[in-house]
């Protein structure tokens, strides 16, 4: 009798639990970043649909695992992610509360974007929290290198092909399209950055080495003393110092942090704030892949023309 | 004869780079070939990036791996070892286990640990300052140790294991499997857990946004452990309107979480207890949500198997967080509200109790926050306790956290006490996801 009563409960629940969802004919691909989403829509055209969970203008670091995103995720054929914990902090539990068994780690549904990218400041010696958030794994802002780019989308329409295998070949033909267009766009990209080969920068947080590598940036300092801890004050006077020893005039700052220490840095050091965008969104404009380089390039040359 | 051919040797060996010569050198007149050599060597880069890259995976992901422990140990490994009788020596492999044996763990290879948990520990230690005869606590105390063992069981499960330590005794706060791969969204967890009755039965000490847990906790749902029993949960995410989220739980419990203060209590082993709930959540805007919940609870309590103690509570959280400043400033303005009818001699008691709270992120590292505690108590419900906190949080990084709380409490019985308490909350080892 006591017994029946909790049975009754869990019935009662699975009387209100309908079937699986209808499945829509495209492909559904959610990824955690917005540049993941832009890689994928290159290649996936509109045989897909892309939907991001992180906003363009949000720190990827500290997403919050909000419920509404379940929703996103338990319809998804595919789940892209950035990897190299970059997600860690709220990508696993809304995972494993989908209740999505297509997009599980390890599932054929679940794509670790980083295994096709070049990964940079991977620790060679121990790795302690006395460094700060540190990534293990290495670098998790991979995407900034356009050549990672095409790397990832290439891995990219490979999946989507497994996945749906009918148009495996219009993936294919989306890649190489992408792949001529970024091909052009490269050396615009590297012909205007071409001058300021060799300039010094200053970033905020760690998220730029594989832009820099790309295009030639020397990062000498960051505004944070470590990944991921707020700037303190002797940190600052150090970065000042070195700045002003280095001549090094650009300080490169995330729309998503705070712009009072970078201002005052660069009112002590005559440099300039430059407020780049590390990703797809993070202007209203800058909707893809493309637009996120240009926007980024135009607004270094012109700092760095500004500032010679 | 032999003369002739080793002087025909030399002679081709001198020939060999005076022919190889012109072509090695880049002349301006076959520019293909060097571009042809950077195009070999950007491809090689390439196989280099996409082995480091599957490298990467392999050490990474648990769950791709599931099947190198069972073939190492398995028939096919041995039969593997009759077919190929010389095992080439490579020092950098696991060290070769006999067929049928134990492997031996804790050897030194990194793809062995690879496979292992992650492992967090999280400390809180509280300090206190004022008396308080009714709720006494400890002046400093070592509060509780939680360690944490994590890890993904197959490509079909995943393990939790949250075992907490005081000072002196171990207790397992929770513990189970969750099945994230079954049919029609369903999500099943099987072990001990938290009960879903609310939110603050869910969360672990080391989230609460305050030292303590409120009075209705502690007069109405079991003090610090709550409904904490092992059991089987089910939850699925049920079709809404666009934009609604709703999740049903449904779970049914031993009974007993074993605690004296505990809410239910099994006399015999068909008295399981069983929490219902119901979450709803939408998005008002990207940077505002809500957050209702309906949960019911029911068990028996310490009287017998005659005695039932129900619990209806409702739940409402309001959380503010601009996305473009979201490691700067937010807001969580949370309630709950909860009714308990227990059957016990000579009547029943109908206990009422809530807390309201506020919390507002003045910068980066800062938090303020304030609670309102009402609870009758649920044994005589004519007793109503009442108190409020000031709560003020730094945080040195996103591993530890400072916390003062100062608490004014009214007991029912003209008792009043004023407490001001001190905490510390620091976490090592793996980076464990934030709660929502």
């Amino acid at each position: 009798m006591r017994i029946r009563f909790g049975f009754v409960v869990l019935l009662a629940l699975g009387a209100i639990f309908s079937t699986a969802p209808a499945q829509a004919k495209k492909l559904n691909v959610v990824t955690s970043t917005t540049d993941m989403a832009a890689l994928t829509q290159e290649v996936g055209g509109d045989r897909v649909t892309v939907e991001s969970i992180a906003k363009g203008y949000q720190d990827p670091h500290f997403v919050e695992a909000k419920p509404s995103f379940l929703l996103k995720l338990r319809q998804a054929d595919l789940l892209v992610t950035v990897g190299l914990q970059l997600e860690i902090g709220w990508l696993p539990p809304l995972i494993t509360q989908s209740g999505n068994p297509r997009i599980q780690v390890g599932a054929n549904g679940y794509l670790d974007a980083s295994q096709f990218a070049e990964i940079l400041d991977i620790p060679t010696g121990p790795v302690t929290r006395a460094m700060g958030d540190v990534h293990p794994l290495g670098n998790p802002h991979y995407w900034l290198d356009p050549e990672n780019g095409r790397r990832v989308a290439k891995g990219i329409a490979g999946k989507l092909g497994e996945l749906d295998p009918a148009d495996a070949g219009y993936f294919q033909e989306k890649f190489q399209d992408f792949d001529k267009r970024l091909t052009t766009a490269e050396q615009k990209w590297d012909a205007d950055m071409k001058p300021y080969h060799g300039r010094k920068v200053v970033t905020y947080h760690n998220s730029l080495p594989n832009f820099a590598k790309h295009f030639g940036l020397n990062v000498i300092g960051y505004v944070e003393p470590r990944p991921g801890i707020p700037p303190t004050p002797s940190h600052t006077i150090e970065l000042i110092g070195l700045m002003k020893r280095e001549n090094c005039k650009i300080v490169m700052v995330e729309p998503y942090f705070d712009l009072k220490t970078p201002n005052s840095i660069a009112a002590q050091t005559g440099a300039q704030v430059v407020k780049y965008l590390p990703s797809v969104g993070g202007e209203k404009d800058v909707t893809d892949y493309f637009k996120l380089f240009d926007y980024d390039i135009a607004l270094l040359t012109k700092a760095f023309q500004a500032t010679r | 004869m032999k003369n002739l051919i080793t002087w025909a040797g030399v002679a081709m060996l001198f020939t060999i780079p005076l022919v190889a010569q012109p072509s090695n050198t880049p002349s301006p007149q076959n520019p293909p070939d060097s571009s042809a050599m950077e195009q070999r060597i950007k491809d090689l880069e390439e196989r280099i990036i996409a082995l480091e890259g599957q490298v990467r995976m392999l050490k990474a992901t648990p769950a791709a791996a599931p099947a190198q422990p069972a073939a190492v140990s398995g028939p096919t490994a041995a039969q593997a070892q009759v077919a190929v009788p010389p095992p080439a020596p490579t020092p950098a492999e696991a060290p070769p286990v006999a067929p049928g044996a134990l492997p031996v763990y804790g050897g030194a290879s990194a793809s062995a640990k690879a496979l292992n948990p992650d492992i967090s520990v999280i400390g809180d230690f509280i300090g206190k300052a004022g008396g308080n005869s009714v709720q006494p606590t400890p002046s400093l105390e070592m509060h509780e140790s939680e360690v944490g063992f994590q890890a993904i069981i197959d490509p079909y499960a995943r393990g939790d294991f949250f075992i907490s330590f005081g000072e002196s005794g171990v207790n397992l706060e929770e513990g189970y499997i969750t099945f994230t791969a079954l049919p029609a969204g369903i999500v099943a967890r099987v072990g001990k857990m938290r009960s879903v009755f609310g939110k603050v039965n869910m969360m672990h000490n080391h989230v609460l946004p305050w030292v303590d847990r409120p009075l209705v906790t502690n007069n109405l749902v079991g003090g610090e452990d709550g409904i904490d029993d092992a059991g089987v949960s089910i939850s699925r995410i049920i079709p809404a309107p666009k934009g609604l989220f709703l999740e049903a739980t449904g779970q049914v419990f031993r009974g007993d979480s074993g605690a004296d203060d505990a809410v239910f209590h099994a006399s015999r082993d068909s008295d399981v207890s069983a929490v219902a709930h119901l979450r709803s959540y939408a998005d008002i805007n990207e940077s505002t949500n809500i957050d209702i919940g309906l949960s019911y609870a029911r068990g028996h309590n310490e009287l017998g198997t005659d005695f039932l103690t129900q619990l209806y509570g409702i739940d409402a959280t309001l959380r503010w967080k601009p996305l473009r400043r979201s490691i700067y400033h937010s807001f969580v303005g949370r309630g709950e509200f909860i009714w308990s009818q227990r059957q016990q001699v000579p009547t029943e008691q109908r206990a009422f109790g809530f807390y309201t709270s506020a919390d507002y992120q003045l910068g980066r590292r800062w938090f303020l926050g304030g609670r309102y505690d009402l609870s009758d108590r649920s044994r005589f419900a004519n007793l109503t306790d009442k108190g409020g906190s000031l709560v003020l949080t730094y945080w040195p990084s996103e591993f530890s956290q400072i916390r003062g709380q100062y608490r004014h409490t009214s007991y029912a019985d003209n008792i009043s006490a004023n407490e001001l308490f001190m905490q510390v909350i620091f976490s090592l080892g793996a980076h464990g996801a934030h709660p929502f």
